[in-house]
């Protein structure tokens, strides 16, 4: 299974102390971006580089390694980078959370809670939680020293007079340590709680913009909000359509072409074992034809991308189109 | 004219992930005290966690300041590292003697916009102390540790640091985010003590 030729976890020595030495210099200052030499990797920018430069800098042999996508562990970007360890640093892989030591991810936070002793790595595709307001990477620095974020507190101003609340749902900023100013990486917003005080230790890579950063365990991340508009996160109307569960990230599944749709957890290894352990939702509870079409519903997720929220309603339209016209 | 070299790492690839997951771990948990998984021989006078932390974190890359040159000729031939005279021009300082040590503020203390360009030092002290308390009562109030990484608070006493050392501490904290970052090591056991760890003596 392991591939002869590489170096361990593929990455060369010199890499590695190099990357490991920007670690540990962005654990000493929580949310603060560490510049450090990113490599080209065999997968193109975007699909995870900076998470796997960390994930490779940060794994031993005795390591259990979860690599997940939007909550999925079956989703190509996750199979592929699980699939990349398993042969370069012949690592164990697992898709259970309790027994992963790390656990890498793109855009979530899985839901069962995490321990001390695991390290998250998240994939970044944009370290600078205020490049959308200030392109100019001399200037965000210069903010940052002077822990100027007046900017990003005007950016969410102008969402409330826009829209009434805050407009952002995912890669919602969060302070630091009452220091740093720091992007989350586009969990949804449901997950920042989760950053907060969290027993495990967090890392994040991005590649493209090569910068890693990090929050150590037990430290304070809190989501910018103001006292009349304070940090709420999604809620639905109906739970986890497979197995009943109200407190995860639901993904919205378009069934059929007559606005017929269900909510299933995005985490799929919490849905699936709170299945296991005997856990219903309503659509076990429906009849044999909406649970077949239930079935159809969760391969959709396992191949694409879950449908993101602003477009479920032009899904929806679509889907109803023909039938109107 | 000199004696043999000590080997470095056994197994280099294997043992430099071990020491540089234990030193993560250090300044990720600061107060708690991780040992070194595996026997380790560095030179008189550095420890055998010094010693391998240095190889599993210093290459060409790292100009280092050494308070005692003793185990200059080990380093350059293991980590070809560049060793330097100014404390403030280097990246990593090894001190083995922490009673003679140069105050934290003559080392590199980073730039307001890239605080990462300060000095990690490593400095050798005489233990730890983590527990406040003996069977025989009290005999040992250690200073009180918070901040990032650390869940509440810890008390961890470090013997064989030098009078002043913590106010010297707290003055390094209060240029945050500048500041240097400390790896603590007696022996085969390091702790952390990144800038960010406020250290109460009780």
């Amino acid at each position: 299974m392991s591939a002869t030729g590489y170096n361990f976890a593929y990455l060369d020595p010199q890499t590695k102390r190099m990357i490991r030495r920007a670690l540990l210099k962005a654990v000493a200052i929580p949310g603060y971006q560490v510049p450090f030499g990113s490599r080209e990797m065999p997968l193109p920018y975007g699909w995870g580089t900076g998470g796997i430069q960390v994930t490779a800098s940060v794994l031993g042999r005795d390591d259990v390694l979860k690599v997940i996508d939007q909550g999925s562990d079956d989703t190509v970007n996750a199979v592929n980078i699980r699939r990349f360890f398993a042969r370069t640093a012949d690592v164990a892989t697992t898709d259970r959370t309790a027994e992963a030591t790390v656990i890498q991810t793109r855009h979530r936070i899985p839901e069962a809670p995490l321990a001390e002793g695991q390290i998250m790595v998240y994939q970044v595709p944009e370290p600078e939680p205020m490049r959308r307001l200030e392109p100019r990477e001399a200037v965000t620095r210069t903010l940052h020293a002077l822990a100027d974020y007046g900017f990003m507190h005007v950016k969410l101003y102008e969402d409330i007079a826009r829209y009434g609340h805050i407009a952002t749902t995912y890669d919602y900023p969060v302070m630091v340590n009452g220091r740093y100013l720091m992007s989350p990486s586009p969990i949804p917003k449901f997950d920042n709680p989760k950053l907060h005080r969290s027993p495990a230790l967090q890392l994040f890579g991005a590649g493209r913009e090569k910068r890693v950063y990090a929050v150590p365990p037990y430290t304070r991340v809190e989501s910018l909000d103001f006292e009349d508009h304070p940090f709420s996160v999604q809620r639905w109307d109906e739970p986890c359509a497979l197995c009943g569960a109200d407190d995860s990230f639901l993904d919205e599944v378009v069934l059929d072409d007559a606005g017929g749709r269900m909510f299933v957890c995005s985490d799929s290894e919490y849905c699936a074992s709170r299945q296991h352990a005997g856990h219903t939702g309503p659509a076990h509870r429906a009849q044999r034809g909406s649970l077949a079409a239930a079935r159809a519903g969760e391969v959709g997720i396992e191949q694409g991308k879950p449908v993101p929220a602003s477009n479920d309603t032009a899904s929806a339209r679509l889907g109803r189109g023909p039938a109107s016209s | 004219m000199n004696a043999p070299l000590l080997p470095g790492f056994a197994q280099p690839e294997d043992h430099a992930q071990r020491v540089f997951r234990l030193l993560l771990d250090a300044l990720a948990r600061p107060g708690r005290v991780q040992t070194l998984p595996f026997e380790f021989a560095a030179p008189a006078p550095l420890a055998p966690a010094t010693g391998a932390a240095a190889l599993a974190l210093l290459d060409y890359e790292t100009p280092v300041w050494l308070q005692s040159a003793d185990s200059a000729p080990w380093l350059r031939f293991h980590a070809g590292c560049p060793l330097v005279d100014d404390p403030a021009r280097a990246r990593f300082a090894l001190i083995d003697d922490a009673g003679a040590m140069p105050p934290l503020s003559a080392f590199a203390q980073g730039e307001p916009e890239y605080p990462d360009r300060s000095a990690t030092l490593l400095i050798q002290v005489a233990g730890f102390a983590p527990h406040a308390s003996t069977e025989r009562g009290p005999t040992l109030r250690g200073p009180i540790w918070s901040g990032p990484g650390i869940a509440d608070e810890v008390r961890l006493g470090v013997v064989g640091l030098p009078d002043g050392f913590w106010r010297d501490w707290q003055r390094n904290a209060g240029h945050f985010p500048l500041g240097v970052d400390l790896l603590l090591v007696a022996g085969a056991q390091v702790v952390g003590l990144p800038r960010t760890t406020t250290v109460r003596e009780a």
